[in-house]
């Protein structure tokens, strides 16, 4: 079974809330949905399951249109953000409400409800209601009610959003667990990276009802498709700074920062580039290194402000009119005020061109001329 | 010395909960004191109810509550039957009836309104709302000259049609308030678990909103219990109401009785009552939903 999105779009009115996204979903594979509130995330998940129709395109479950069905023909189940138990019926019941669509008998009822109980460790409060419920057993019992029947897919909307920090750990792992376990293909929707590069076997990043890129969590991290991207993805932000091309050396490329050049150790696409042509260099917060005295290569920076994070430090730097954030280690102690030079890691560096996209470019091996 | 701490707050606390007690207790009094004076009427003779200064200690008796249910009667050999029993039906029918009918349309309509907006959905509202502004006296003398051209003057079913019409907009936008409240994911969970629309809202949707449903009712029929125009125009001899039957023992040839008055207006109000107390979790409830955020 695989979900295939084709071209699908919804409009509210005049607003397009997802706008012609393709899609596809394979057999077992885990898709997160990520992006920032309001990228049409959500709607995308919910025209999955039914509960929007699609105002163009088209969605497949496995090889079936499934368009026009209602919800409940379409055997998917779905865990909803604030969880959605049914108030007045007991965990139990909870549980077993999908069972009851199956016509199922009471015995075989039971029986699965005991499972799915044993496998989330709800056995002790099966006889409750959600009011008397904490929050990480309401957020088991959902991702029980959705796992009880043999549904064709799943869906999660924002499964961890309303736990605390260390719940949402445990959850992650238990939900990962799940998953696996089910061999179907799901579809969580977050606008949390960590949660999405590590339950995720493939991301699709979105925005304004597109999407940005596919590709597995790696890939997302290590070759962002384009600025948002790059900019979305990983925390402290990456830093994007716009450059000007000015010339190549036997290093690499000679780039106008501001009022500074720097030498970077790319060529591939860039062969093609101009002089003076207008680009953004991204470099992670964590892909700098600390140089001992200026070089053609090395950017100055002053420093500040200083965030101690525990086993590293942030520092927010100026070079020239740009903001640079960098993570050192938590030994290296830099005064406010003073000027640090850093050095961009080789191999670590991203371009953007002026529309924003990737530039694919290689790294210059060291000491080998471009 | 936590402790010691507590029992202090505790007293504080202690201080001021008696001085809301006893405001409390002060406004309920002033507002009861009618209510109580009319009840104390019921009990009394003739002589004591018109007593002046007013007596508040005095021998009770039984005979104004006798005299709703009997009257003296020569032709009839002593004591004839009054027709307050029936008096007494046709109110509880009539208001309780119609009450239900106008909660069980208001609710339809009201879910209708909350999940399935149309254009101009909120105009819809204010149209339905709009039906209760004017004063109903304004609209008396139209819907008497249609009740009487088709027929339906001085029947049940003319009366309960009136006031179903009048309670729908109340139940409507009450209902609505209390759909409103509701986490819509709860019903979209019920659909991709196989329930139909009609599982989603009478096994999602109605159990939620019960104690919603219960204020809306009792608001109601309080409304429609007390109500007198429409109930003095459009009521024939059969289908009178209590409100119109005591308003005619005003000014026989005896003068006004308040006596038995005012043991009408004590029976009267034990219905109501009865109602009220027994739904007063619920209209508490129904009365808070909502102010409290989930």
């Amino acid at each position: 079974m695989t979900i295939e999105l084709l071209q699908l779009t919804k409009q509210f009115g005049k607003l397009t809330a997802v706008d012609r996204i393709d899609l596809k979903i394979g057999e077992g594979e885990v898709l997160c949905l990520l992006g920032p509130s309001g990228c049409g995330k959500t709607t995308t998940l919910r025209m999955i399951a039914g509960l929007e129709f699609a105002s163009d395109g088209e969605i497949r479950l496995g090889d079936v249109r499934v368009n026009e069905l209602a919800a409940r023909e379409r055997n998917v189940a779905m865990t909803f953000q604030f969880y959605a138990l049914y108030p007045s019926l007991t965990v139990a019941e909870n549980l077993a409400y999908p069972l009851h669509a199956e016509a199922l008998s009471a015995g075989e009822i039971a029986r699965r409800v005991d499972q799915i109980a044993r496998i989330l460790q709800l056995g002790p409060v099966l006889k409750r209601r959600p009011g008397q419920l904490a929050e990480g057993e309401k957020q088991r019992v959902a991702v029980g009610r959705s796992i009880i029947r043999d549904a064709v897919c799943f869906l999660f909307d924002e499964p961890l959003s309303r736990l605390d920090v260390q719940l949402r750990e445990t959850m992650r792992g238990e939900i990962k667990a799940v998953l696996e376990g089910l061999n179907k293909p799901t579809v969580i929707v977050t606008h949390d990276q960590l949660e999405a590069l590590t339950m995720a076997d493939r991301i699709a990043v979105m925005r304004d009802g597109r999407i940005e890129q596919v590709a597995s969590p790696h890939e997302i991290f290590a070759r962002p498709a384009n600025l948002f991207v790059a900019g979305f993805i990983g925390t402290p932000q990456m830093n994007l700074l716009p450059v000007k091309l000015v010339d190549r050396t036997t290093d690499g490329v000679r780039f106008a920062l501001g009022e500074a050049t720097v030498i970077l150790p790319v060529n591939g696409a860039t062969s093609a580039l101009r002089p003076s042509a207008a680009l953004t260099i991204g470099v992670r917060p964590r892909a700098f290194d600390l140089a001992a005295q200026p070089a053609p290569d090395t950017i100055a920076a002053r420093v500040d402000i200083i965030e101690p994070m525990g086993a590293e430090t942030l520092l927010h730097l100026l070079a020239g009119e740009h903001e640079l954030r960098v993570v050192v280690d938590r030994r290296t102690r830099p005064a406010i005020g003073s000027t640090v030079h850093l050095r961009c890691k080789p191999n670590q560096l991203h371009l953007f061109g002026t529309d924003e996209q990737r530039l694919d470019l290689r790294t210059v091996p060291a000491g080998v001329p471009a | 010395m936590a402790a010691a701490a507590r029992r202090g707050r505790q007293r504080e606390l202690g201080k001021a909960g008696w001085g809301w007690t006893a405001l409390v207790a002060v406004v309920s009094i002033i507002y009861f004191f009618p209510v109580l004076w009319i009840i104390l009427t019921a009990f009394k003779t003739r002589t004591d109810a018109l007593a002046i200064p007013p007596k508040l200690f005095f021998t009770p008796t039984l005979d104004n509550f006798i005299g709703v249910f009997y009257r003296a009667s020569i032709s009839a050999g002593g004591a004839q039957e009054t027709n307050f029993p029936l008096y007494f039906f046709n109110s509880i029918f009539i208001a309780g009836t119609s009450v239900l009918l106008a909660l069980i349309v208001g609710t339809l309509a009201a879910y209708a309104f909350s999940r399935h907006p149309l254009r101009g959905n909120d105009t819809y509202l204010f149209i339905i709302l709009t039906t209760r502004m004017m004063p109903p006296i304004v609209v008396i003398i139209p819907i008497f000259l249609m009740f009487r051209l088709s027929g339906l003057a001085g029947s049940y079913w003319g009366i309960i049609l009136l006031y179903t019409a009048f309670n729908i907009p109340f139940s409507v936008w009450l209902v609505k308030s209390f759909f409103d409240e509701l986490n819509p994911e709860i019903e979209d969970a019920a659909r991709m678990d196989g329930a139909t629309e009609r599982q989603v809202f009478f096994g999602m949707c109605l159990p939620q909103i019960l104690a919603g449903l219960a204020a809306t009712f009792v608001f109601g029929l309080i409304l429609t219990w007390n109500e007198f125009l429409f109930a003095l125009l459009l009521t024939g001899v059969d289908t009178r109401t209590v409100p119109v039957a005591m308003a005619r023992t005003l000014g026989g040839e005896v003068g006004v009785d308040y006596g038995l008055l005012a043991a009408i207006v004590t029976l009267f109000l034990i219905p109501i009552f009865f109602v009220t107390f027994l739904l007063q979790n619920q209209l508490l409830r129904g009365v808070t939903f909502g102010t409290v955020k989930r």
